[in-house]
């Protein structure tokens, strides 16, 4: 066997069963409903509020708008789990292995990939009988959305990864928290985004968050409602601009970052973490 | 490259600096096929440092170092496949089950090595019946076995244990123990481990090099090693009803004299000969004194 198909093979294999795994035990399933929950009931109170004048439901313009907020935090899982897998031993255990680096990258994409799409499924299906006013029922809807979903998988794993390799602790992973909600809040995911200042709608648009959304709700809601969106468009071009440019940061920082990380992995320095969690614990 | 002479480990002049400070300073051996060596010392005497080198997972200073014939700082993957490493787990892969991680990794060696039968190899670290457990189910003990079984999956031709049985009750150590002369048996595999308890050395090793203050100070089978570095025997004896203990490094000339001087009233004569635990005790100590003394010096 050529060796990329023992990295090709072995990382599919590796993806597959994590994210079996992450089905079957009680504490992952838990995780995997109680954020789509949390944002079902959001959605079920918002769903009858109108959005000023435009008599526009706001669990219409919510429901795609999460769609996307998810998605955007696929980089947040590929960190932590990163910084959860080299603080445990995993990763020194793939360097110990032959391709077991690149099968290991290639196992974390597929089971965090898969992951986020059971996560979408999970509050999107009960999400359509909830929410009225969707253009659910057409091919280029589900087309659109793949698309952006894809796009944006691809511009927030490399970004996620290279987040991974720089905060080296679980509780440094942490401090990423906060600036995320605040982007959250800013990127017009539980309102639309025309009611902030202008200044902070442009940092909005500097993330992924924010084009991410959009791209969701030009899939899924009705042609008539771009007039709530900045310059009354989709803007497909600029959602592949702005995704694209953070794919291509990501893609091109990830790998160096990810081989100095590997680079620094060793049986003394996992020990060293394993003895700094235990006081931590003792 | 070849490996020449049959060495399958060789170390020349291997230096590792941190900062300012040496923690390795010209350290040479090698190791030839089939071979179980033991790196012996204190801790803090660069035992680690030098085993992560052997890895790969340290990048040394200077020195010559070849593992299977090839730098392991550039260890390619099918190196990489030859080469086994036991590492100490904690919590990694706490989801998957034994069986299921063991076949999954030695997938990974299909195309370089034959791999073991995954439900051969839970046979032969004694894990079968756990093979559907998951991992973070397993006792330390069992988990140390599964470890062995991860760094054996794909029949290395070397095989790396840091520090193998650090934190193990004395059943766990015996079982240890007999896993690794069952391996080194086969004189298939070559053994590099490291400790810093001597019986453990003396029961594993077919030679022993210690390691004291980055430098090694002695390289032999642990017989070599005894008679080599003459310790200091102890003689016992009672004279007048009063006890006497003397230490000597040449107990033999010391009774002779003794008796020469004493006759019978020599009584309850005893001689101690140096253990190897002495020997090795008093090279580090050596050792740790001449380090001392350069240091004064400088």
């Amino acid at each position: 066997m050529r060796p990329h198909t023992v990295a090709l093979r072995a990382g599919w294999a590796r993806g597959v069963i994590e994210l079996r795994q992450s089905l079957t035990n009680a504490g992952d399933l838990f995780n995997h409903f109680f954020w789509p929950t949390l944002m079902l009931i959001t959605l079920y109170f918002m769903r009858d509020v109108s959005f000023g004048q435009t008599g526009f439901k706001l669990g219409t313009l919510v429901l795609p708008s999460i769609l996307g907020m998810n998605t955007a935090m696929a980089m947040v899982s590929m960190s932590q789990l990163l910084t959860a897998d080299r603080e445990d031993g995993t990763l020194l255990r793939a360097k110990a292995t032959p391709y077991g680096m690149p099968s290991y990258l290639i196992g974390k994409i597929i089971s965090v990939s898969g992951g986020l799409i059971v996560d979408l499924a999970i509050f999107l299906i009960p999400a359509l009988f909830l929410v009225p006013g969707l253009a659910a029922g057409n091919v280029k809807s589900w087309l659109t959305l793949a698309w952006v979903l894809a796009l944006g998988l691809v511009a927030t794993l490399p970004v996620g990864a290279v987040l991974g390799s720089v905060f080296t602790s679980a509780r440094s992973q942490g401090l990423l928290t906060l600036p995320i909600l605040g982007l959250i809040a800013i990127s017009g995911i539980f309102y639309p985004i025309t009611v902030l200042p202008h200044w902070v709608q442009w940092i909005g648009q500097a993330f992924p968050i924010y084009w991410l959304g959009l791209g969701m709700r030009s899939a899924l809601l009705p042609e008539s409602m771009v007039s709530v969106e900045i310059g009354e468009s989709w803007r497909h071009l600029e959602t592949v601009g702005v995704l694209g440019i953070w794919a291509v940061l990501g893609l091109l920082l990830a790998p160096a970052l990810l081989r100095r990380m590997a680079r620094k992995e060793s049986g003394s320095s996992v020990a060293q973490r394993r003895q700094k969690a235990l006081q931590r614990i003792g | 490259m070849f490996e020449h002479e049959g060495y399958v480990l060789d170390v020349e002049g291997l230096r590792m600096r941190y900062g300012a400070s040496d923690v390795l300073h010209d350290v040479t051996f090698q190791a030839r096929r089939g071979e179980v060596l033991a790196i012996l010392g204190p801790n803090g005497a660069g035992k680690t440092t030098t085993i992560e080198i052997l890895e790969g997972f340290r990048t040394r200073s200077a020195g010559k170092v070849e593992v299977l014939g090839i730098d392991p700082a550039h260890g390619p993957d099918h190196w990489r496949a030859r080469v086994g490493i036991v590492l100490q787990s904690w919590r990694d892969h706490g989801k998957w089950g034994v069986r299921e991680l063991l076949a999954h990794l030695a997938s990974y060696y299909a195309g370089e090595t034959r791999p073991w039968d995954p439900d051969e190899l839970l046979a032969a670290v004694g894990l079968t019946a756990h093979a559907t457990k998951k991992i973070r189910m397993l006792s330390g003990g069992q988990r140390r076995r599964l470890d062995v079984a991860i760094g054996i999956v794909g029949r290395p031709e070397l095989l790396f244990l840091d520090e193998p049985t650090a934190g193990f009750d004395p059943e766990a150590r015996r079982d240890f123990h007999d896993l690794v002369h069952t391996l080194a048996a086969e004189g298939r595999t070559t053994i590099l481990l490291t400790t810093h308890d001597l019986s453990e050395a003396d029961n594993l090793a077919s030679r022993i090099v210690i390691l004291s203050g980055g430098r090694v100070v002695a390289d032999g089978t642990a017989e070599q090693l005894a008679e080599r570095i003459a310790g200091q025997d102890e003689v016992r004896w009672t004279l007048d009803g009063e006890r006497f203990t003397q230490p000597t490094a040449q107990s033999t000339r010391f009774v002779f004299e003794l008796f020469q001087r004493h006759g019978e009233s020599i009584a309850d004569l005893e001689v101690r000969r140096a253990s190897l635990e002495d020997t090795y005790l008093s090279l580090v100590r050596q050792a740790e004194s001449g380090r001392i003394a350069e240091e004064v010096a400088r």
